[in-house]
């Protein structure tokens, strides 16, 4: 287990209720998806995890031990890419080593590799105005992936990306959290693509968001992609999820 | 390349239509005192020949950039530190409110009382006019950070020092020269109150000189030469603030 969220509870300064008791684990190098409809408060679950936003109550241990605010082990990949405009894909990849004071020539060297890497190689000097969504997300996930952290958190980052562009960034990213050995938590309200991705999937209920159901998608990973979506465990994964989630639709 | 030359002719009908009904209307006669535009522009040639215009351009440019140029070191320096501190903004906000509402010409005479009829009056009306429009676009600039982006910088451990060099103010460049370009603007106009208002140096001189003895054409000259001279700055700088932020 490397992350472990036990009875998290958040409050808004509104008075709504968010999170109430909230309790998982994430299993090291396994991809974790938190799903449920809009207003579960699996946003604000993800970003208590990275640090981003207070929580009123419980605890959040990474490695075991209890942490407040972001730390260099976590990297966070956002829903709206959180690009710099003004600077180009090169400096946008490698800003989280620039923050953390490495050198100019290492740090960009580095980034090239991560850029090449989601496949962005030739579009280093480009900035992201200059980008379609789906490459917007690729420098996104490019620069979590270069400060070099065993923990990746995805705020439903292909929302918006359209659907064919979409279907090809969910395999790359497989292949590429597979490869780097991540642990991964995947923040969606897409139920095919929780049960395509998932190692694990959380169900959360909304007002206040409390898991309903852990759900362990028996899929064959080692199955190619367009197999992956015709295998039964998927389509049984994603009647399953449907039957659970129609009550709060 | 072919409708950018289309836009030119179009701008360039415009001003010639624009030239030829004020010829027009100054011939009909309108009023004794409305010359039409050939006699304007000969009094203007005159002044410019004659070196009168240069000279008052030379006085009035003083206050005019002295002012605009304390507001840039000042008033950007404020308005970031009102983006930056609840407690600056909350100090001083209501001020800067009041003062972008408060009609500007009734106050300027108040100058005079306190601090006679000098340079400083001068300096301080531009100032009091282009004032709030830098500090509240520098405020707004900062201020307008995209929360994301602020979020992005923690995440990666980004120190606050860090936040405000790399993503605040970066983020906030294109709106604060925004403001100074509007600065410039409301310090054409306050320049101009206050050689009218408080005593006539320079473009102000000129105007209320020409008209006290009735040469209209050298008085509409100097009236067209100013609002040239602001229009063809302001656009400069316009174009220089879209090439250095698209």
């Amino acid at each position: 287990m490397i992350v472990e969220v036990k009875n998290i509870a958040k409050t808004y300064d509104n008075g709504v209720e968010a999170l109430r008791d909230v309790n998982l684990s994430f299993p090291k190098g396994q991809l974790s998806t938190l799903l449920g409809p809009s207003g579960c408060g699996k946003t604000t679950l993800l970003k208590i995890i990275a640090g981003l936003i207070p929580r009123n109550g419980g605890e959040v241990l990474v490695n075991g031990k209890p942490v407040d605010g972001p730390g260099p082990e976590r990297a966070f990949v956002f829903q709206d890419f959180a690009l710099l405009p003004w600077a180009d894909v090169l400096r946008n990849v490698a800003f989280g080593l620039e923050l953390r004071g490495v050198e100019r020539k290492q740090r960009e060297e580095t980034a090239r590799r991560y850029i090449a890497e989601v496949g962005l190689k030739g579009f280093e000097h480009r900035t992201p105005a200059q980008l379609s969504g789906g490459m917007r997300q690729r420098v996104g996930l490019a620069r979590a992936l270069t400060v070099n952290a065993d923990i990746i958190l995805m705020d439903e980052p292909f929302s918006s990306v359209d659907e064919q562009t979409r279907r090809k960034f969910q395999e790359d990213l497989l292949d590429l959290l597979r490869h780097h050995q991540k642990t991964v938590i995947f923040v969606t309200h897409s139920i095919e693509e929780a049960a395509y991705l998932s190692d694990q999937i959380a169900l959360l209920s909304p007002r206040p968001g409390t898991v309903s159901r852990i759900v362990r998608p028996d899929v064959d990973r080692k199955k190619a992609p367009d197999e992956i979506r015709r295998d039964r465990g998927y389509l049984d994964t994603v009647d399953e999820i449907w039957g659970m989630l129609r009550q709060y639709v | 390349m072919k409708s950018d030359f289309g836009q030119r002719g179009w701008q360039l009908a415009s001003f010639v239509f624009f030239f030829a009904l004020w010829e027009l209307a100054g011939r009909w006669p309108v009023s004794p005192a409305f010359p039409p535009f050939s006699q304007t522009a000969v009094g203007l040639w005159e002044m410019i020949l004659d070196g009168t215009l240069g000279k008052a351009y030379l006085i009035t440019a003083q206050p005019l950039l002295l002012g605009v140029a304390l507001c840039a070191v000042a008033g950007i320096a404020f308005g970031i530190g009102m983006g930056l501190s609840r407690a600056i903004e909350w100090l001083s906000l209501p001020v800067f409110i009041i003062l972008q509402a408060a009609p500007m010409a009734a106050i300027i005479p108040l100058l005079t009382y306190m601090y006679g009829i000098g340079l400083t009056s001068k300096v301080l009306a531009v100032i009091m006019l282009a004032a709030p429009v830098i500090v509240m676009n520098s405020y707004k600039g900062i201020r307008n950070t995209p929360p994301s982006l602020l979020q992005m910088c923690r995440s990666f451990q980004g120190t606050r020092v860090q936040e405000v060099l790399k993503v605040v103010l970066p983020h906030a460049a294109a709106l604060i020269f925004t403001g100074l370009r509007l600065g410039l603007a409301m310090g054409f106009i306050g320049i101009v109150i206050a050689e009218l208002l408080i005593t006539p140096t320079g473009i102000g001189d000129l105007i209320s000189y020409h008209s006290s003895v009735a040469d209209y054409p050298k008085m509409f000259a100097t009236i067209a030469s100013i609002v040239a001279v602001a229009a063809i700055s302001l656009h400069l700088l316009q174009r220089l603030e879209r090439r250095l932020f698209p």
